[in-house]
C-alpha cells in the first residue's frame, strides 16, 4: 500500500511538472495578430519575419467576435488586435480587455496626422489613449447600374419594383445607414439612450417595411459578392471594397455612395490587456505603416490605410475607381462613426431580433 | 363422397424443382402425404430439405413443378394466404407480445372476434397441456414449453398441414427425447398433418408415419422407418439410417444374389444384393449394422458365418444398452463397430484382446457405388 | 487488501474522464450558469437575479422564437423518421453484402465534408441562379428563375439532410437485430405486410427510433448553420438569438440564461415525448 501510494506521489508530481512546463511560453517571440481578412497578407507576413525573426499568427475575425474572443478571456489569446476604433473605448470601459498604448514607441511621422490624432481622441478612455489608425474605408451601396440605376440611397432599396432583388445585413451598420436616409442623426442621439431608443425604433418599423423587398440578409463578404455577381441581388449594403471588386470583373456594377452620406470607419491597432508581446506589436505597427507594405496590404484588402504617401503607391485602377464613387463633395460627407457608448448594443439588439422575426 | 375425400392428399408436390443460379437446389421431387400423418423429410445439411418445406411455404417459388394442397393448386399464392403454417428451427415467437397476443396473432390477422379468440386461445393452450399462461412472455417459458406455444401458435388457425422446420434442434438431449414423444402425441391428438424436416434420423425414425431421405435434392427413398432402417434402397439411406459399418469395394463374384466384395486393402466379404443387377467388376458399397455382427471369444462359435474376422479389442464405447467395441481388422487396419450384447458375456471385454467377429452375408447389403460416376 | 488496490486501480483508470468531464463540461457550464444569474444593471455593474430568464417569458418574440424552433426540429424529427425508416429497413433487411454496405457509407458520405461545405452544397442547388432552377428552366416547366432558397422548406431539407446518418445507424443497428423468421412467422400466420410493419417491426425497432429521434431532435435544435444559411430572412432559430446575445450584442448574462433555457426546455420536450410513447431512457439504452 505504502508502495503504491508512492508511486502514485511520484506519477501525481510528474504530471503536474508536465503540464506547467507545457505551459511555459515559446521563447521564440511569435505575434499572436486577431484582425480582419486581407490585413496580413502572406507576402507582407514574410517580408516582417525576414526582417525581425518575429513569426505571425494570424486569427481572422470580425469587430464582434474580436471584442467577444478578448472578452471571454480577459484579453488574452492575442499580442494585437483590430477592431475599428469606435468599438475601443465603450468595449473597454464595460469589459476592461485593452492596455493604454505606449505612443512613444510609435513611428508618428508615418500616419497622416489628422487620422491619427482623430482615432486617439476616440479611442481615449480615463486619459488613456488605447488604440491607433491602420485601415480605412466606407460602407454604402453596391448597385448594378443597368438594373438598378436609380438606387441612390438607403431607403431606395425599398422601392416596390425591387421586390425579392435587394440584401443588407441585419447588423448595426444597417441600422445606422437607414436611420441617416430617413433623415435621422443616430450618431447626434448616441449619449442619449431615449433619443437613440426613439431614432431605432423608426428605423425598425421602416426595416419591418422593407423585409419584403429582402432576398436574404447577408451574412458574409463572399455571400453577398455572388448574389450581386449572379444577378440575384441587384442593391445592397456593402462595403466599398466589395463593389470595386465586382466593378473590375463587371463594369456595371459598383459602389455608390449614398445621398445621405457614405458611413466611414476606421480599423485600429490596440493591444489586448494580456497580450504578452507588446515590442513585437509595436514593431509590427511600425513596419505594416511604411508607405510600400501600407500599399502592399491595399492591394489585397483594396481599402485605404492611414499610411502617410502610400496613396501614391495604390494601384491606379482601384484610384480611379475610388474617384468614381466618391467625388469631392461625397468625401467630406462621410459620415464616421463616432465611438459607441456601452450599452448601444442591448437597444440595436433588440431592434434587429424583432425585424429578424417579423414576416 | 367421404371416400372420394380421403382419396384426396394433404400434401402433394408434383415435379418441384428450385435452382438458384446454377445450383439445383431441388431436383424434380414428386410426393404425396396422406391426411393426418406425420411425413419427416430427413438429410443432411444442404440436401434441399429446408429449400422444399420453404416453398411449401410460400417463402420461396418452384422453378418448376407444381404444389398442391388438398387437390388445390397453391403456387400461385402468397404464404400469408396458403392454408399451412410453420413452427420454425427458432420458434419465432414475437418477444413483443405476449403468449395470449402470440396465440392470437393469426386469428387476428382474420378478423375474429375478440371473445372467439379468446375461447380459441384458451382451448388450443389446454390442448397443449399449458393452460393459464397467457400473460407471460415467451422468455419466461421454458424450452419445452416455448415449443409447444409456437406449436399452439399455429394449431389455433387449423391449417392442412403444419411444418416443422428442425424445430427441437436447439433443445438440449434430454429434453429433445422427451419432446419426440410429444410431438408425436400432438399429432395424432390434432389429427393434423405434420411435415417434419430434420438432419436426425432418429427424430424421423421415432416419430414419423413415412419418412423420405432426401440427398443433393432428390428423394433417395420414402417409406416407413422400419422399411428405411431394415430395407434401404440405395447406398445413401443405408448410410444415413441407422450405424452401419461400410466398406468400399470390387466385386469378384456373383452367385444369384449374393457378391463376393473385396476391398482396396484387400479385405473380402459376402453380402447380399436383394434385386439390384449387380456385376463382376463392378464398383460397389456394403454395409453391415453393428448389431448385426456377432461377437465371439473363440473363433467356433461363429463358424458357421461367411463373414469372420479374428481382430483385436479396440476401444469399448459404454453406453448402456447401446455399448459399442471398436474392433480392428488386422487386414485393413479399419475398426469394425459392433454392438455388445446384453448378457454380460462380454462386460469384461477390454483394450487389446483378440476377439472374432463375423456376420451372415445376408446381414451385408451391397448396392453400386454411384459416388464415382457422377 | 485488494478492495483499496482496486479501488486505487478505478480512480486510475477513470481520473482521465473525471478530469476531462470536470474541467471541460462541469466547470463551464457552472460558470454559465453563474453568468445567467447576473442581471446587467449598469457599466461593469451586476446584481444576483432571475432577471434574464424572466425575460424569455414577457418577451414573446423569444418564446415564440423558442416555439418555432422546436416545432421545425419536431417536423425534421418526423421527417428524417419517415425517410430514414424505409431506407433503413432496405439496408438492414433486403439489401446484402456489398449493396449493404454501399449504401450505409452512402448516408456517411454528406459527413466527410464539413457542415458548412454542405450547406453550400444545398444553397448552389437551390438558389434562384442554381442548379434546379436552370434545370426546370432549360426543361420547360417554368419559364423564369425559382427561388428554392431562404424559407422554412429550404430549412427543412437541410435539416433533414443533416441528420439522416443519426437516424439510419440506430435503425439499421435495432433492424439488423431484428431475426427474419419473426417477419416470415408473420406472414405465415395469415399477416398483410402492413400488419408485420406495424405489430412485429415497429415495436422491435422502438429502441432505434426513439434513439434516432432524440439525437436528430436534439442535432436540429442545436443546429445553427443551416437554418442561418438556408433560411436567409426567415431564418429565426433560437440558436442564432444565443448567439446574437453572446457575440453582437456583448449580453453574455442574456446569453447564458437562453443556453440554459433551451438545454431544460429540450429535455423537457424529450420527457414529454418519452412519456406519450411509453417508453423510458433506461429502456431504450439497455
Amino acid at each position: 500500500m505504502k508502495f503504491l501510494n508512492k508511486i502514485s506521489k511520484i506519477a501525481l508530481v510528474g504530471a503536474v511538472t508536465a503540464f506547467a512546463l507545457s505551459a511555459t511560453p515559446t521563447l521564440a517571440q511569435t505575434l499572436r495578430l486577431l484582425t480582419w481578412g486581407g490585413y496580413a497578407p502572406e507576402n507582407v507576413i514574410d517580408k516582417f519575419t525576414a526582417e525581425t525573426g518575429i513569426k505571425v499568427e494570424v486569427t481572422l475575425s470580425n469587430n464582434e467576435e474580436m471584442i467577444a474572443k478578448l472578452r471571454a478571456t480577459g484579453g488574452g489569446g492575442f499580442d494585437l488586435a483590430q477592431p475599428s476604433q469606435d468599438r475601443v473605448a465603450g468595449a473597454q470601459a464595460e469589459y476592461d480587455i485593452y492596455k493604454p498604448m505606449d505612443l512613444s514607441q510609435i513611428d508618428a511621422s508615418q500616419f497622416i496626422a489628422s487620422m491619427l490624432d482623430a482615432t486617439k481622441g476616440q479611442t481615449t478612455l480615463d486619459g488613456d489613449v488605447y488604440g491607433v489608425p491602420h485601415v480605412w474605408g466606407t460602407s454604402g451601396l453596391i448597385v448594378d447600374t443597368t438594373k438598378a440605376g436609380d438606387v441612390k440611397d438607403d431607403l431606395d432599396l425599398c422601392d416596390a419594383q425591387y421586390e425579392g432583388k435587394v440584401s443588407y445585413r441585419l447588423k448595426r451598420p444597417t441600422l445606422i445607414g437607414f436611420a441617416f436616409s430617413m433623415g435621422l442623426d443616430p450618431f447626434a442621439a448616441y449619449s442619449d439612450v431615449a433619443a437613440y431608443t426613439e431614432v431605432m425604433n423608426k428605423v425598425e418599423d421602416k426595416l419591418i417595411e422593407c423585409k419584403v423587398n429582402v432576398k436574404t440578409y447577408w451574412s458574409g463578404g463572399d455571400e453577398i459578392m455572388n448574389l450581386l455577381r449572379s444577378g440575384e441581388v441587384v442593391a445592397a449594403m456593402a462595403w466599398d471594397t466589395g463593389g470595386w471588386k465586382l466593378n473590375a470583373d463587371n463594369p456595371d456594377i459598383t459602389f455608390v455612395a449614398p445621398k445621405a452620406g457614405a458611413l466611414g470607419w476606421i480599423d485600429a491597432f490596440v493591444l489586448p490587456k494580456k497580450g504578452k508581446a507588446d515590442e513585437a506589436a509595436y514593431k509590427w505597427i511600425n513596419f505594416v505603416m511604411q508607405p510600400e507594405v501600407a500599399a502592399m496590404i491595399t492591394a489585397q484588402a483594396g481599402n485605404f490605410t492611414a499610411s502617410l504617401g502610400a496613396d501614391a503607391m495604390a494601384d491606379d485602377a482601384l484610384k480611379s475607381r475610388f474617384q468614381g464613387s466618391f467625388p469631392p463633395a461625397d468625401i467630406d460627407n462621410i459620415k464616421w462613426y463616432p465611438p459607441v457608448p456601452a450599452g448601444l448594443e442591448a437597444i440595436e439588439g433588440g431592434v434587429l431580433d424583432r425585424v429578424n422575426a417579423s414576416k | 363422397m367421404s371416400e372420394k375425400n380421403q382419396e384426396i392428399p394433404d400434401l402433394e408436390t408434383v415435379s418441384v424443382d428450385k435452382s438458384f443460379g446454377d445450383f439445383r437446389a431441388v431436383k424434380d421431387v414428386s410426393f404425396s402425404v396422406p391426411k393426418g400423418s406425420f411425413f419427416s423429410i430427413l438429410g443432411p445439411s444442404g440436401c434441399g430439405k429446408t429449400t422444399l418445406l420453404r416453398m411449401v411455404a410460400g417463402f420461396l417459388e418452384p422453378s418448376n413443378g407444381d404444389i398442391l394442397i388438398k387437390g388445390r393448386s397453391v403456387v400461385n399464392e402468397p404464404p400469408n394466404k396458403r392454408p399451412v403454417n410453420m413452427v420454425f428451427q427458432h420458434l419465432a415467437l414475437f418477444p413483443m407480445m405476449n403468449i395470449y397476443e402470440n396465440i392470437a396473432f393469426g386469428l387476428k390477422r382474420r378478423g375474429e372476434s375478440e371473445s372467439v379468440i379468446k375461447q380459441k386461445v384458451g382451448e388450443v393452450l389446454e390442448r397443449v397441456g399449458l393452460p393459464g399462461v397467457e400473460t407471460r412472455q415467451a422468455d419466461q417459458l421454458s424450452g419445452g414449453q416455448k415449443q409447444r406455444i409456437a406449436i399452439a401458435r399455429c394449431m389455433v388457425l387449423d391449417p392442412d398441414v403444419l411444418l416443422l422446420d428442425e424445430p427441437l434442434g436447439a433443445l438440449d438431449l434430454k429434453l429433445r427425447e422427451h419432446m419426440k414423444v410429444e410431438l408425436k402425441k400432438l399429432q395424432s391428438e390434432f389429427n393434423t398433418t405434420f411435415i417434419y424436416i430434420t438432419h436426425d434420423q432418429s427424430e424421423a425414425l421415432v416419430m414419423s408415419d413415412q419418412v423420405a431421405v432426401m440427398n443433393e435434392g432428390i428423394f433417395e427413398q420414402v417409406g416407413s422407418s422400419r422399411e428405411l432402417y431394415y430395407n434401404p434402397k440405395t447406398a445413401f439411406v443405408a448410410g444415413f439410417v441407422g450405424e452401419s459399418n461400410a466398406w468400399s469395394g470390387t466385386v469378384e463374384q456373383v452367385k444369384k444374389d449374393s457378391v463376393k466384395i473385396r476391398t482396396s486393402s484387400g479385405f473380402t466379404l459376402m453380402a447380399q444384393t436383394k434385386g439390384e443387377d449387380i456385376k463382376k467388376g463392378q464398383k460397389v458399397k456394403a454395409f453391415v449394422r453393428p448389431e448385426s455382427v456377432r461377437l465371439a471369444l473363440k473363433a467356433k462359435e461363429i463358424s458357421s458365418m461367411e463373414n469372420r474376422v479374428k481382430g483385436i479389442v479396440g476401444n469399448v464405447l459404454f453406453n448402456g444398452a447401446n455399448s459399442r467395441v471398436l474392433v480392428q481388422n488386422p487386414i485393413d487396419g479399419a475398426e469394425i463397430d459392433v454392438a455388445i450384447p446384453q448378457t454380460g458375456e462380454f462386460a469384461s471385454l477390454a483394450k487389446g484382446q483378440t476377439i472374432h467377429i463375423g456376420w451372415q452375408h445376408d446381414q451385408a447389403r451391397c448396392f453400386a457405388d454411384k459416388s464415382g460416376a457422377k | 487488501m485488494i478492495g483499496p488496490r482496486t479501488k486505487l486501480g478505478l480512480i486510475l483508470v477513470m481520473s482521465p474522464l473525471l478530469l476531462w468531464l470536470t474541467t471541460l463540461i462541469i466547470i463551464p457550464h457552472l460558470d454559465m450558469l453563474y453568468v445567467s444569474l447576473r442581471e446587467k444593471v449598469g457599466v461593469r455593474q451586476y446584481e444576483f437575479g432571475f432577471g434574464n430568464y424572466m425575460t424569455f417569458f414577457t418577451e414573446p418574440l423569444y418564446w415564440n422564437t423558442f416555439a418555432r424552433t422546436a416545432y421545425m426540429s419536431i417536423m425534421a424529427t418526423i421527417l428524417t423518421l419517415l425517410i430514414g425508416f424505409p431506407v433503413s429497413y432496405y439496408i438492414a433487411k433486403i439489401a446484402k453484402g456489398r449493396l449493404k454496405m454501399a449504401l450505409f457509407l452512402l448516408c456517411l458520405v454528406p459527413f466527410w465534408v464539413s457542415e458548412l461545405v454542405r450547406t453550400f452544397g444545398w444553397m448552389i442547388l437551390l438558389r434562384e441562379t442554381g442548379v434546379i432552377s436552370n434545370f426546370l428552366q432549360w426543361s420547360g416547366i417554368v419559364n423564369q428563375p425559382v427561388e428554392m432558397l431562404y424559407n422554412d422548406a429550404a430549412i427543412m431539407v437541410g435539416l433533414v439532410y443533416t441528420s439522416m446518418l443519426f437516424m439510419v445507424v440506430p435503425l439499421v443497428t435495432t433492424l439488423d437485430s431484428l431475426d427474419d423468421s419473426l417477419i416470415e412467422a408473420g406472414y405465415d400466420l395469415g399477416a398483410s405486410g402492413f400488419a408485420i410493419l406495424k405489430n412485429i417491426v415497429i415495436p422491435h425497432a422502438v429502441p432505434g427510433i426513439v434513439t434516432g429521434s432524440i439525437v436528430v431532435f436534439m442535432l436540429s435544435l442545436g443546429n445553427y448553420l443551416t437554418p442561418i444559411l438556408l433560411g436567409g430572412k426567415s431564418s429565426l432559430w433560437f440558436t442564432g438569438m444565443i448567439y446574437s446575445q453572446f457575440i453582437t450584442r456583448f449580453n453574455w448574462e442574456q446569453g447564458a440564461a437562453f443556453g440554459f433555457l433551451l438545454l431544460g426546455l429540450s429535455s423537457l420536450i424529450v420527457f414529454v415525448g418519452l412519456k406519450l410513447s411509453g417508453q423510458t431512457l433506461a429502456k431504450t439504452m439497455g
